[in-house]
């Protein structure tokens, strides 16, 4: 009888309410307060821990590395050898070690059993070199050398990081040349050849115009040998320095290493929080806006960042004037019968198609229908390798504004439906006709509404990646689709995305579980992107509410 | 009785002890109306279709010009489709349907190639609950001069303070023209909407039941500028409020289920009805 009583106040029902909203926020929370740890963790300077095992068979071995995780595991998973030193049915406690220094060990990663360390330090010279190759080196510096000599010197640590400063200043030269200049003369080379068998097909390729190229060419091709002069000239100085790195406990496993490989050289064991800290956000920033590296697998995301805001702008682009003219016509103009009740649904239900529906659907119309018809008539000269008759941002845009294109559609209408009648009513009977009542007034009293629906747009698209494999995301772009060469936007050209970051480092690189930090923090990354386009979106919509405020009364 | 309507029957007398406000304009005679004072809108055999529905039958009715006639009677008889008539606001209506013929200065509105911007211009309107537009107080009154593409600033400026001067809300927002209209209370926009109305300088204004979202002190003021208005207007009132038709209009018209009952001068509708079934209304006997 009190059960039935306090069933009918509906308290039970409010805390029914209140568990689901709590659990819906911890789930939210917990995705992403994992991918957070997970992936921000990965810049922190971990210390480098030493450990001197004792095998089964009696030798003294030396593992250093960082400690990735820990397990308790039974004996019946462990090798045959390292059972025997352990009771029948007991657990024994073992430690993931990264080991790095894959050049020497041949692999990365290591198990240490905790019953048989019989020593474990963290030696505060310890040194940890970011390479270009071959992932981490875990080892003390030794000596520095120079053109191959070895240097004397008092502060051999303080020498090596001064040359490392040279060299990395030189690397940023040599990758000016690389990508900014002589990149730019190749673009220019080649618009040139196109230029060249455009007239050809053409027919106006005359002794004068190819004189006129081909002296341009020439004087490009000029301007490339010089920068590569330079070019050279900057790699041998960066071949000069080397360091002299021990990995193991004698001089017999010391190895030169050209500081022409390494990018960055810190003591983890030695740092202060303040250090720790600094290294975290220099690492946190080379990788939102360095190039990737080695596969994907080291580096930054700078491209994939870039790729995803320009795709997704572009998309907006695409998908506002349409969705809303659309929305529009089916609200305002249609006469609202069977017909555009079909219409609705049929839209509705577009909503429900698989994405990578819509990626075969640009594939094979965009890419092959609409882009080869461009080739074929603007493009001639560059055939028969395709300029927009591949994959690329533009066709990647224009499928994920196919694919949005519904939910603007239908929150355009709902933003209309929400309109007093008396407003319509108020603008006609004033003289304006229906096309001046609705871009005048109802439209951008709509616009709250249809940002609405662009924020949806927005998060959907971003989020997106199966259309997009299909449709011009790639591994690795060379260049980026918006960059100084003329005609700056480059919409053909394909790019790099974060979603499909994650899958092709997660699932796709040489070394997934070294890279495995670098994909929680790139889903975090295309996390805190979206929230970002978002926020953005939120506060225009805000605007415009606080705009056209007072409706409902 | 309430405090309002209290308020209504004090304001009646005074507008009744206004012997300019009434008397002058007012024929003793109902019929020597449409013969002393020119015709605005005549109305020849007109019937009104909502799909199978009739709403409207058979009126005929003459609207003298620069006088406010007051269409009266119960919920649902007519009389706010009848005003819409005249402005082809029931082209909004999805299977709405209309015989017969409007006349508005010699020619029929009725006819289906006529301009309805260009008749709407002429014939303004305003709403029963104030409507006005998410923009400045300024831009509400030069909106319908915006659209008829004016947008000369000195033009603009000079027509909205005339616009809001007539309206008799000029003293009240000469200082903030820029602020948002959804500022001003219920009674400002009102008389911001007649305002707007006003600005495209029509022939006529249609008044749906203007007073009907409003307290007594805005209804007051609003009838007092309707009084205003018809030197230079012709008005044509739809109200529920019958102390306030007899307040404010020259002639009155009682319908009744689609029907023009009765129609005439105002004093005479009120005080001496030709027809039983206006009487039984006017004296509250149903409605």
């Amino acid at each position: 009888m009190k059960m039935k009583k306090w069933i009918s106040t509906g308290a039970p029902w409010m805390w029914l309410n209140a568990a689901a909203v709590s659990a819906c926020l911890l789930l939210v929370g917990g995705l992403l307060l994992l991918i957070t740890v997970r992936g921000v963790g990965h810049f922190w300077p971990a210390e480098v821990h030493e450990f001197f095992l004792e095998t089964p068979s009696g030798d003294i071995q030396r593992v250093v590395g960082q400690i990735r995780e820990e397990e308790r595991v039974p004996m019946d998973r462990l090798s045959a050898d390292d059972a025997a030193a352990i009771e029948e049915g007991s657990f024994v406690t073992r430690v993931l070690v990264k080991t790095g220094n894959r050049d020497v060990l041949g692999q990365d990663f290591r198990w240490v059993l905790q019953n048989q360390v019989i020593e474990q330090r963290t030696p505060l010279s310890m040194v940890v070199l970011e390479r270009e190759e071959w992932g981490a080196f875990f080892g003390y510096v030794v000596g520095i050398k120079s053109a191959g000599e070895l240097q004397q010197t008092r502060d051999v640590w303080g020498d090596f990081q001064r040359m490392l400063e040279r060299v990395n200043d030189l690397r940023e030269q040599a990758e000016e040349l690389q990508q900014g200049e002589i990149g730019s003369i190749n673009y220019r080379l080649e618009r040139l050849r196109l230029e060249q068998r455009g007239m050809e097909l053409a027919g106006e390729d005359d002794e004068q115009a190819l004189a006129a190229i081909r002296q341009e060419r020439e004087a490009l091709q000029e301007e490339y040998r010089l920068l590569e002069e330079q070019l050279v000239d900057v790699y041998q100085e960066m071949q000069r320095d080397a360091v002299v790195m021990r990995t193991g406990s004698d001089s017999t496993t010391d190895r030169d290493l050209p500081l022409s490989t390494i990018i960055a050289a810190w003591k983890p064991n030695a740092m202060s929080l303040t250090t720790q800290l600094g290294h975290f956000f220099g690492q946190l920033g080379s990788f939102i806006s360095d190039d990737p590296r080695e596969a994907n697998t080291e580096g930054g995301i700078f491209p994939a960042i870039y790729g995803t805001v320009l795709m997704v702008l572009l998309m907006t682009v695409f998908v506002t004037p349409f969705g809303v003219l659309a929305g529009v016509y089916l609200k305002e103009y249609a006469r609202q019968g069977l017909l555009t009740r079909t219409i609705r649904i049929a839209v509705n239900n577009l909503a429900g198609v698989p994405s990578i529906v819509y990626g075969v659907f640009g594939l094979g119309f965009f890419v092959y229908t609409l882009g080869g018809s461009i080739d074929r008539l603007f493009f001639e000269a560059a055939l028969p390798s395709p300029t927009f008759g591949t994959g690329g941002l533009f066709w990647a845009s224009l499928t994920l504004a196919l694919l949005t294109l519904p939910v603007v559609i239908v929150s355009t209408e709902e933003g209309l439906a929400r309109i007093p009648r008396s407003i319509r009513e108020g603008s006609l009977a004033l003289g304006a006709t229906q096309w001046e009542t609705l871009w005048r007034t109802i439209v951008p009293m709509a616009s709250p509404g249809i940002m609405t629906g662009l924020i949806l747009a927005v998060a959907r698209a971003a989020g997106e990646v199966a259309p997009l494999m299909l449709v011009g995301v790639v591994k690795l772009a060379p260049s980026l689709p918006l960059d100084g060469d003329y005609p700056f936007l480059h919409p053909e050209r394909k790019f790099m995305h974060l979603g499909f970051h994650v899958y092709d480092v997660g699932f796709q690189s040489p070394n997934v579980e070294a890279a495995r930090p670098l994909v929680y923090a790139t889903a975090l990354l295309l996390v805190i992107v979206i929230l970002l386009l978002n926020i953005v979106a939120i506060q225009v919509r805000n605007n415009l509410r606080e705009k056209y405020r007072g409706l409902e009364s | 009785m309430t405090e309002q309507d209290q308020l209504e029957f004090t304001t009646a007398a005074q507008v009744a002890g206004d012997p300019a406000g009434q008397e002058s304009t007012k024929p003793a005679d109902p019929d020597a109306a449409s013969g002393t004072v020119p015709t605005a809108v005549t109305v020849k055999d007109l019937n009104l279709y909502y799909g199978d529905v009739q709403a409207l039958k058979d009126i005929q009715l003459e609207i003298p010009s620069k006088q406010v006639t007051a269409f009266i009677g119960p919920s649902g008889c007519g009389k706010s489709t009848l005003l819409r008539c005249f402005n082809r606001m029931n082209d909004l209506v999805d299977g709405c349907r209309i015989e017969g013929e409007i006349i508005l200065e010699g020619r029929n509105i009725q006819k289906k190639k006529l301009d309805v911007a260009e008749l709407r211009r002429q014939v303004g309107m305003v709403f029963q609950k104030p409507n006005p537009f998410p923009k400045s107080i300024y831009e509400n009154v030069a909106y319908g001069l915006r659209i008829q593409g004016i947008n000369r600033r000195r033009v603009l400026d000079e027509t909205v303070e005339w616009a809001l001067k007539g309206a008799a809300l000029w003293e009240e927002v000469s200082h903030r023209l820029n602020e948002p209209a959804f500022g001003l209370s219920g009674g400002q926009q009102q008389r911001l909407v007649i305002a707007r109305a006003i600005a495209v300088q029509p022939k006529v204004i249609l008044l749906d039941e203007p007073c009907s979202a409003l307290d007594p002190i805005s209804t007051l003021k609003v009838e007092e500028l309707i009084n205003e208005l018809k030197r230079d207007y012709t008005i044509i009132i739809v109200t529920h409020n019958m102390q306030q038709a007899a307040r404010v209009s020259d002639r009155t018209a009682f319908m009744y289920l689609g029907e023009l009952i009765e129609y005439g001068d105002t004093d005479q509708v009120f005080t001496n009805p030709r027809i039983k079934r206006t009487e039984d209304y006017i004296t509250g006997r149903y409605g």
